[in-house]
Parts: C-alpha cells; structure tokens; sequence
C-alpha cells in the first residue's frame, strides 16, 4: 500500500482549513466520541444520582459492538489485502445468520433441549454458518472480484453492489420479506448477575465470550502462520510477492475466506442474541461494520474490532435516548465526519484513498 | 445493433455486413413483441426500429444522421397521439423520460467525473420535497391560514398552504439542489474511488431518514416533513396559457417530461464538449495528471456534482407533482441503485446510452416484471413473487454488465478505449499491478 504514496499525492497547499483540519483529526475525533456518553452520563447523575443506565447501555453495547467487531473484521481484511470495499460483506453475514437459523430447526434445536445437547448443536451451527459464509465470500471473489482486477476501481465496487442485491433477494426467497423470529435458545434477556445496578444477560455473555477467542485466533493465525504471513506480503506489494513464489490468487481468496468465517460467527451470535432474522439486516450491519472498521482505522485488525465496540456502544446509547429511528442517521453522522477529519481512523495510518 | 455495426464494418465500404442485417431483423420481431407486451402501438414500434435500421445501416452519411435524429424527436412528440390519452403505456413513457433525466444527471456525476455516487436519492428527495412544500397544502398556516400563492390559477390560489408555480419550483429546487450537491461534495474532496461511494452513500441515507423523521423536526412550529404518511395532494402542473393539468389526460405530462430530457440533453451535449466537461473526464481517467495539467481539482468536482444534483432535483418536483406525493418510501437506497444501474446498462458516459438505459429498466421495472413475466415462476413450478425480486435483477444486471461488457450497451468511445486497456493486458495476472494499485479510481 505504500507503492507510489508520494508519487499519487496531488499537491495541496497549507493553509488555514488544513491546520483546523488537521488539529481536530488529531485530537477531535476522540472528543467527539466522549460526547455521548459523557452528556448522558451528567444527566442521568443529575437524574437519578448513579450511572446505572450508562452502564446498562455499554454492556448493551459491547455484546453489539462484539459482532459489529466479527462483521468489520472481514470488511478491514479484505480492503488490508485488495484495497475493496466488499459492500456484499454484510450480506455474507446475514446469510450466517439464516444457516444459523435453518440449521436449527434440521437438528432440531429448541428452548427445551437440555445444556449438553445444545452446546454441541451449537458448536456444530458455528461450525457450519462459518463455513457457509467463508465459501460464499469466495464465490463472490472468484466471481464478481476476480475478472476486473485489473479493470478501473469503479467496477468491483458495482459488481459488490450487484451481489450485496441479489443475496439480499436470495434472503427473501428464503425466510420471506419480513422479519422472522425464531426459538430464544440461549434465553438472551435473561439475568445472569447485576454489578451496581446494571446487569449482564447471557445473551451479552455470550457475544462476547464468542467474539475474543475468534479474534485472537485469526490475529494469531495473520501474524503467525505461513498463509498470514503471505496475506501481509501481498498487502504491501503484490507484485513483488508474487515474484517471492506466493501464489497471490489463493492468497485473496483465503483473506475473503477468513472474512466470510469471520461472518459467519456474527450471523449466529446476532441470530441468538436479536432472536430475530431479516434479509435486510445485512445491508444496515454492513453498513455499521463498514464505519467500524473506519473508525478504527481500515486494514488494522484491532482497530476494527475497537471501533465495532465504539459503534456498538454508540448505537446502544442512541437507541435507548435519542430514539432507534435516528440511530442510522447518527452513525452514517459519524462515519462522514471521520472521513472528512480523521480518514485514517483511530488506530490507522494514512492511506492514498483517503489522503 | 448501432455498436454491432461500428465495430464490424470496414471503412469506405458501402456494402452492410450480413450480421448487421441479421441483427436487425431480429430486433424488429423483438420490437413487435415487446411493443404488444408492454400496449405500444405497433405502427409507433415499426416507425421506431425502421429509424435505428436506417441509422445502423447509414451511419457515415452525416446528412442522414441529422435527419434521423429530426425523425426520432418528431417520432417521440407523435408517440402520445398513438395511444389513449390515459394509457398505460403514456404513463409509464412519462416515468421513464423522468427517469432519463435523473439518470442523465448522475451520468455527470459518475460516467463523466468518475465520482462514484451511491446517494443520488438525496437530490431525488430534495427536490420532491421543495414540489412538497411549495406546491401543496402541506404548510396550512402560511400567509395566516390563507395560503400563499404565486403565478397559479383556481382551485390552488384560494387553497391554504403555499401554491407556486410549477416552473418556480423547478428553479427553487435546483438552487436547492445545486447548493446540496456541493455541500455533499465538499467532504468527498480529499477522497477517492471507493470512500467517495460510501460517503456519498451515507448522505443519501441520512437525507432518507431525515425524510422519514421529519415530522419530529418542528422549526417555527411547522413540520419539515410528513414522515412515512407522505405529503399529499401535491399541485397538478400549471403552465402559463395552457390549461391546468388533469391526472386523467396524461399526455401534457409526457410533453413536459419529453420538454425536461430535451433540455438536459441539450445541457448534456454542451457541456460534454465544453472546457469543463472536459475537465470532468480528465479528472475521471487520471487525477493526478488532470491535476498537474491545471485542472482545477475542487472547482471541477463540486460542479459535477451541483450540475448532477441539479437535475436530479429537476426530475424531483415533476414526479413529486405527477405521482401526486412525497413520500418517503420513495427515497431508499435501492432508488440510487436503481438509477445506477441505469447509467451502467447504458454505458458509463454515454448520452445515448444512458437515455437508453433509462427507458429499458423503467420498463422491466414497472412493465415487464409486475406484468409480463410475473406469471413465468409459477408455471415452472416455483412460488415467488417476481416483483419482490426486482432488484436482485438489477444486481445481476450490474454485475453480469460490469464482467461481460463494462462499456455498456452503446459505449461511449473514449471510455470503452480507457476500458479494453485496462482489461486486455493479462486478464487474470496480478502482474498488472500498474492498473490496479495506480491512483485509478
């Protein structure tokens, strides 16, 4: 990605808006993260006299932002490797979620299936979700990326657009044009302690016990094993990797198959905590990953899984006081606000795109 | 059938390539099936293909080239008196020239700049909404209840709300627009290829949910919007010395749709050819280049997207007053695909092509989908409703558009050059990397 950084830079001159531009990317962009939670966070002291429903909305939010984090894994990975935005990687997710779903009613997982029996029937829809959404998101690659990789950046994006609409539809003949509920197999609202007023269910629990041994596993594998070590040469000059004997093909398509895994696991993990599927939550997820993995700063791994947390949080909070109706509208806000003054993101370094 | 022809007949040659022929006897049994499908008269249908046969066939003669673009407009001013003056047909025609025009607005944005625009519903919205404020009833406490009106005549003038002229909207909603459009661009300045997609995108869905919201939003104790019950009745288009229109009798609608997409080709072609149109494509092929040639960069780019949103408002007001409401069920996201995926169908950049593209996917949409295939599933045996799967269509359509022919069905001739030379060297090679990880966006 350093190739020709200098070279494609077009010359601008410093002036007054760059200093103002600079000096709120730099410290701005925090700040008005704190926002929210400290204008809430005043309020409800001087409402109620204890930070119980702040604290309510992070824990909310964390085991959201856990998926948001799973879902921007796959968005910062791809875009790390081939500089794409893969605008159908939300809807690889959603169609985790509908495997996940279906899978349950084949084995026959209800509420009333005892411990054992629905540990092991969900490791094996874990299982079978990731590999669904992984081989999936190579299929797009194989299909919709592959032959215009070296056609103009306009067109793989299109054709991203193009799949993200016909999985959408894929959805619809599947479960229908509306939301479907389906069994409350983990009882997600459940209590399972209360710190201080604020309580833990086992649905957040369970997004987040599933979420950090899946990121350390792909974190550990990227930067250990030999395929990793591949995915980052080829990020940093294909072309020189290739003539180092990596088979740079299979090297993209495993980076989509790791994403798609990783999609896979936010598909059932959102299945079990919403206890609702619907073929449109791709395209609004996607959306959140997407400024997620902005926020944290794009092809960085850890950044993507602490912008999914900050969204997460983000979201819960707007949900609960503003009104679910503007959340979109907040975090789409957000996502043109860290274009503009921070297009590195939080963690990032500076890219040509968004110099 | 008119790229068929240029590619494959040699020069100075008056003698027409057998293919060509065949194509166009194909495309003639096409056209009569089509046009007895979808209720066009099939006199209207002939006339239409014997215009594009000649045009195919004499495409050097330059005399005949003016006379069937003089045949073609005459053709389409006859179209409405071949048919009822509320038929199916002259509604939808009317839909699609409005479509034209917004699709010809984004083709500046994104077939002539390269700025890939996902939220090209915004400026849709935003000039539907201006028809919604300025040509209903919807601010009843205007002018104290008595209502505010300007250069209409009856019913509207003694209504409450604010009752402009349709023709004061319409420059109302391009300054609106205009200003819009560059406010939107501003941020996508420092941005390139897909960062400016997503950006763009984002604005369109918060303009969407602002729509959708906004009859939370109270300023001076007016509503900004309806929200999702849409503002409604909006007034019928009332031009001076003619009579006001009736939704019954749709063929002034179709002449002022048929009057917008003239105007904005016109506006099209001149700035195609002018200093800036040139610049837009400069931008589009290579930034830094057009950049260190003098091409001023933020100049350039903020008027491609005010021109751009500037028709799309155009197109706003005519179809907030024809569909009769605002809604904001009518500003999502797959709308800017929608029109997207008319200027890719069409050829990125090209005038023709994307007039083209236009007309046909408003057709499949509103036409062919609900009412000529829809039955097709079940009688193979499947139970779905086609027209739930309408945009699956259109993704298939972008996609298979962009692998098998990226420049569209009538390319436009630079772009489809800019195109083969990025494709032809090495097709599956990463080696190519100069294409691909070059500022190309």
């Amino acid at each position: 990605m350093e190739a020709s950084t200098e070279a494609a830079r077009v010359p601008v001159r410093t002036n007054t808006w760059d200093r103002v531009r600079k000096y709120i990317g730099d410290y701005g962009l925090i700040a008005l993260l704190l926002v929210m939670p400290v204008v809430y966070g005043i309020q409800d002291i001087s409402d109620d006299g204890s930070l119980a429903r702040l604290g309510n909305n992070f824990v909310d939010g964390l085991s959201n932002g856990a998926i948001w984090a799973l879902v921007a894994l796959g968005y910062t990975l791809v875009y790390g490797i081939i500089e794409l935005i893969n605008f159908a990687h939300g809807e690889v997710f959603m169609i985790g979620s509908l495997v996940s779903a279906g899978f349950f009613g084949t084995i026959g997982l209800t509420t009333a299936t005892g411990t054992g029996g629905l540990v092991l029937g969900l490791l094996l829809t874990l299982v079978l979700a990731m590999l669904a959404s992984g081989s999936l998101n190579v299929m797009i690659e194989r299909v919709a990326y592959r032959p215009l990789r070296s056609a103009p950046k306009l067109a793989p994006l299109i054709t991203a657009v193009g799949f993200s609409f016909i999985l959408q539809n894929v959805g619809v003949l599947w479960i229908g044009g509306s939301p479907e509920g389906i069994p409350d197999l983990i009882n997600a609202q459940k209590e399972l302690f209360s710190i201080g007023g604020v309580s833990v269910s086992q649905g957040d629990v369970l997004a987040i016990a599933a979420t950090i041994p899946l990121v350390f596993l792909l974190v550990g594998f990227i930067s250990q094993s030999r395929l990793g070590k591949a995915m980052r040469a080829t990020a940093q000059d294909p072309e020189a990797a290739r003539l180092m004997g990596i088979n740079v093909d299979t090297t993209i398509s495993a980076t989509f198959l790791l994403g798609g895994l990783m999609a896979g696991a936010a598909g059932l993990i959102y299945a079990l905590y919403q206890t609702t599927i619907w073929f449109f939550q791709g395209f609004q997820a996607g959306l959140i990953a997407f400024t997620a993995a902005v926020m944290g700063g794009i092809g960085n791994l850890w950044g993507a899984v602490l912008g999914g947390f900050i969204i997460g949080i983000i979201q819960q909070i707007s949900d609960n006081r503003i009104g679910g109706e503007w959340t979109p509208a907040i975090v789409f806000a957000y996502l043109v606000l860290i274009m503009v003054f921070r297009p590195q993101g939080l963690l990032g370094e500076e890219t040509r795109e968004a110099g | 059938m008119m790229a068929v022809a240029v590619e494959q007949r040699p020069e100075g040659k008056l003698k027409t390539d057998p293919r060509t022929l065949a194509a166009l006897a194909v495309a003639l049994v096409v056209t009569l099936w089509m046009a007895s499908e979808i209720e066009m008269s099939i006199f209207m249908a002939i006339v239409l293909w014997a215009i594009i046969a000649v045009r195919t066939i004499f495409h050097e003669n330059e005399l005949v080239n003016r006379l069937t673009v003089v045949a073609f407009v005459v053709w389409a001013i006859a179209l409405p008196f071949f048919h009822d003056e509320g038929a199916g047909f002259i509604e939808d025609a009317t839909l699609a020239l409005a479509y034209a025009v917004m699709a010809l607005g984004l083709n500046i944005i994104v077939g002539f700049a390269g700025l890939l625009d996902l939220g090209y519903v915004a400026f849709y919205a935003l000039g539907a909404l201006t028809a919604g404020w300025f040509m209903s009833g919807f601010f009843v406490n205007a002018g104290g209840g008595e209502g505010v009106s300007l250069f209409v005549g009856e019913p509207a003038s003694t209504l409450p709300g604010i009752h402009f002229n349709f023709l004061i909207v319409l420059i109302i909603a391009v300054c609106v627009t205009t200003i819009a459009g560059m406010l939107i661009g501003l941020p996508t300045l420092r941005l390139r290829g897909d960062y400016i997609a997503i950006v763009t995108l984002a604005f369109g869905e918060i303009v969407g949910r602002i729509v959708i919201n906004g009859d939370q939003i109270i300023i001076g104790g007016e509503k900004l919007t309806n929200g999702r019950q849409g503002i409604t009745p909006i007034d019928k288009i009332d031009l001076p010395f003619l009579e006001p229109f009736k939704s019954l009798d749709l063929r002034p609608w179709y002449f002022v749709a048929l009057g917008l997409v003239v105007l904005v080709l016109f506006v099209n072609y001149r700035l195609r050819d002018s200093r800036l149109g040139r610049a837009w494509i400069a931008l589009r092929e290579d930034e830094v280049a057009a950049a260190s040639m003098g091409v001023p960069l933020v100049k350039t780019k903020l008027l491609a997207y005010g021109t751009g949103a500037a028709f799309g408002g155009l197109s706003g007001v005519f179809l907030g007053s024809y569909l009769n409401t605002v809604n904001a069920d009518q500003f999502q996201f797959s709308f800017s695909i929608f029109v997207l995926a008319m200027v890719i169908l069409g050829g990125l950049g090209s005038i023709e092509g994307v007039m083209l593209g236009a007309v046909v996917l408003t057709f499949i949409n509103f036409n062919f989908i609900p009412d000529v295939f829809n039955d097709y599933p079940s009688k193979i045996g499947l139970d779905f409703d086609l027209t739930e799967l309408s945009f699956g269509i259109f993704g298939f359509l972008l996609v298979i558009m962009m692998v098998l022919r990226p420049e569209g069905l009538i390319p436009e001739r630079r772009r489809k050059l800019e195109l083969k030379e990025g494709i032809g060297v090495g097709d599956t090679e990463l080696g190519t990397t100069e294409t691909m990880f070059e500022a190309k966006a």
